[in-house]
């Protein structure tokens, strides 16, 4: 790997307090915050590096509640050389929560900026503030009784501003998943305090920013995800209208080879806007919410270096009588439509040997206490929750609950060979450096991208246990270079790991990367705004080769 | 899913101001009743009764019956730990900054949990 090492330069403390002196009468005192107690708060809780000298924590915070504050702390921060880093929610959690690539910066807290500025469920779309979450959109429709659904992460305390600009990922419909994809248009305080906007919202007395996204001239938007080149202070969303109908279904194939017809035939029912999600899945992998102890043959299996092989997994399979692969299939629309669709993707799936087939759940909108009382997956009707956070947390059968969790996220191709390859890749890996393996030949992809597989997997983290943490970090560096080494990458990570995925991008002696350093350069010489965010470091932090 | 987590989902669907929005929850809260209130909009998705609250859940594990496992049910509770569990967070439960629960309002939150009728 060819790792652009940042230069560890701190801040000036002078040019700091003259800051946070400023800032004090933009905002308040109340608002900039400087205690200890308070900073702590700014810290990852998932980090796997807490407590360790490598962990970054920032110098102070700053929470505006309006853009005319952040333009002018902005200013006032490129005035005095102080670096801001921002936040939304500040609930990335699992890649980097609310604390920064750089220890010398103060962080923009941008949760007190909580409009919703316009919804409209004729038109479909919304235009919000950072600070709005998804339980706060989610009750703002509520109460108003319109008729859309949202398409929602696992974690509803995020926001559609932070969630879509580190690329985040939700449920439902494949037009609605991809979320940054899925944003029109957007407000942005660039790093000289200027503001702009972008797409339709770009011409004075704007009437379709929520509704056309490109605008006239470069598509600029790109530039502010998982990047530093501005602040976005307001951002339009597509939405979906409330479907009549929620259909979500199951099919079961019985062996491990039999994934590669069964992508093939799902990607041509997505593809065709037949089916909105598909969730692949193994009866063979222990779900997230134990409800059983786990059979000791299977842990067995599971405990083999890299964690077992598909033909001990088939067996295993066999002898149990449970097929190898489930895929659970989510439709939405007028409920003859998602029906006939569920009969036509039943036939086209008969042809794989074995395939069985069953009804999950069939839910009319609007939902009723009654529907939701008995709905099995909340987060597919677009209704927000937290039951996620059962990952690693303590429960019956789990008496050593983490702390939290890192995700390693490769992006691979969307085939089954594609899905065969990676096991074989990820497993290997995971024997060499004998940790036990996250993933197993029952392990399936995630489709939120769509077009993409991203083949997830999560490492538990402590506050409390360093050498644990330490074990987990080795692995995941080693995954890092694996992925690397096969031609694959992560499409997201929390800032420790950043500089490292940015360098997976390495096509032409880096040619991405030098080309964001320009433009950094260009529209934020000072290296005011989230430095080392995306991989992206200013010169005057710019470490060079290792 | 149990009375509790039902009555929530009502309060949602019927757009009651338990869980209040955005323009609301800012405000300085001023009784317990805020405490509820706060509760509603912050605790209840992890730590109301029933099966998708991994709260519950994990306090279940962890108390094995002797105590309620819902924190709303809880006797004893303390109202510095209660803040400072918010200010820091546990196992995977993150910590929530000034800017989401202001002082203010964790007081009253963590005020309600210790003092509220039947606690």
């Amino acid at each position: 790997m060819n790792t652009n090492r940042p230069h560890r330069r701190p801040t000036d403390r002078r040019a700091v307090a003259q800051a946070l002196q400023r800032f004090e009468v933009i905002v308040g005192h109340e608002w900039v915050l400087t205690q200890d107690d308070d900073l702590a708060s700014y810290r990852d809780p998932y980090s796997v590096i807490w407590g360790e000298p490598g962990e970054v924590r920032p110098l102070a915070v700053v929470a505006p509640s309006n853009v005319e504050q952040v333009q002018e702390i902005v200013r006032t921060a490129a005035r005095h050389g102080v670096p801001l880093y921002t936040i939304s929610t500040g609930k990335n959690l699992g890649y980097g929560g609310a604390a920064p690539n750089h220890p010398g910066c103060v962080v923009l807290d941008l949760k007190r900026m909580n409009r919703i500025i316009e919804v409209d469920d004729k038109r479909n779309f919304c235009i919000v503030e950072p600070g709005v979450s998804y339980f706060d959109l989610y009750e703002h429709l509520q109460a108003r009784g319109l008729r859309l659904m949202l398409d929602l992460p696992s974690n509803a305390m995020g926001g559609p501003v932070g969630n879509s600009l580190d690329h985040g990922v939700g449920y439902s419909a494949a037009a609605y998943r991809d979320h940054f994809g899925n944003h029109c248009g957007m407000e942005v305080v660039l790093p000289d305090g200027e503001l702009m906007r972008t797409g339709m919202g770009a011409v004075p007395g704007a009437k379709t920013w929520g509704e056309f996204k490109y605008g006239f001239g470069p598509y600029v938007d790109g530039l502010f995800s998982q990047g530093n080149y501005g602040v976005v202070t307001k951002m339009g969303f597509w939405l979906m209208p409330q479907p009549e109908h929620f259909l979500s279904t199951q099919v079961s194939v019985p062996a491990y080879q039999d994934i590669v017809p069964l992508v093939d035939t799902i990607n041509y029912l997505e593809d065709s806007g037949l089916v909105a999600f598909a969730r692949y899945g193994s009866p063979l992998e222990i779900p997230r919410v134990q409800t059983a102890p786990s059979d000791p043959e299977m842990l067995a299996l599971m405990a083999q270096p890299g964690g077992g092989a598909p033909e001990a997994w088939e067996a295993y399979a066999r002898k149990k009588q449970q097929p190898f692969w489930t895929v659970t299939l989510n439709f939405y629309g007028p409920k003859p439509t998602v029906e006939a669709n569920w009969a036509y993707a039943r036939q086209r799936l008969s042809e794989i040997a074995g395939a069985r087939f069953r009804d999950v759940e069939s839910i009319a909108f609007p939902l009723t206490p009654e529907s939701l009382a008995k709905a099995r997956s909340l987060v597919s009707l677009g209704v927000p929750n937290l039951s996620a956070f059962a990952l690693g947390s303590r429960s019956q059968f789990n008496d050593r609950p983490s702390d939290g969790h890192i995700w390693f996220a490769p992006v691979i191709p969307r085939s089954g060979q594609a899905l065969i390859e990676a096991h074989r890749v990820f497993q290997q890996a995971f024997a060499e450096i004998g940790f036990p393996a996250r993933i197993g030949p029952y392990s399936g992809p995630r489709t939120w991208m769509y077009r993409a597989f991203v083949f997830v997997m999560d490492f538990n983290t402590s506050r409390s246990d360093v050498v644990q943490n330490q074990r987990v970090r080795q692995a995941f560096e080693y995954l890092l270079k694996t992925a690397s080494d096969h031609g694959y990458a992560e499409y997201r990570a929390a800032p420790l790991y950043q500089d490292k995925v940015a360098d997976s991008y390495a096509f032409n002696h880096h040619a991405l990367r030098r080309f964001h350093e320009r433009l950094k350069d260009a529209i934020d010489p000072r290296g005011i705004l989230s430095p080392g965010r995306g991989g992206i470091w200013p010169a005057h932090l710019r470490g060079g080769q290792p | 899913m149990t009375s509790m987590t039902h009555n929530l989902m009502v309060t949602l669907l019927c757009g009651s101001l338990l869980v209040p929005s955005a323009a609301t929850w800012a405000q300085p809260p001023t009784s317990l009743t805020d405490g509820a209130r706060l509760y509603g909009r912050w605790c209840a998705a992890c730590h109301d009764p029933g099966p998708g609250h991994p709260g519950t859940q994990a306090l279940e594990a962890l108390y094995q019956g002797r105590v309620s496992a819902v924190l709303a049910q809880r006797e004893g509770l303390d109202v510095a730990f209660v803040t400072a569990t918010v200010r820091s967070g546990r196992s995977v439960m993150p910590s929530f900054r000034r800017t989401e629960l202001s002082d203010t309002e964790l007081r009253a939150l963590a005020q309600w949990l210790a003092l509220r009728p039947g606690g």
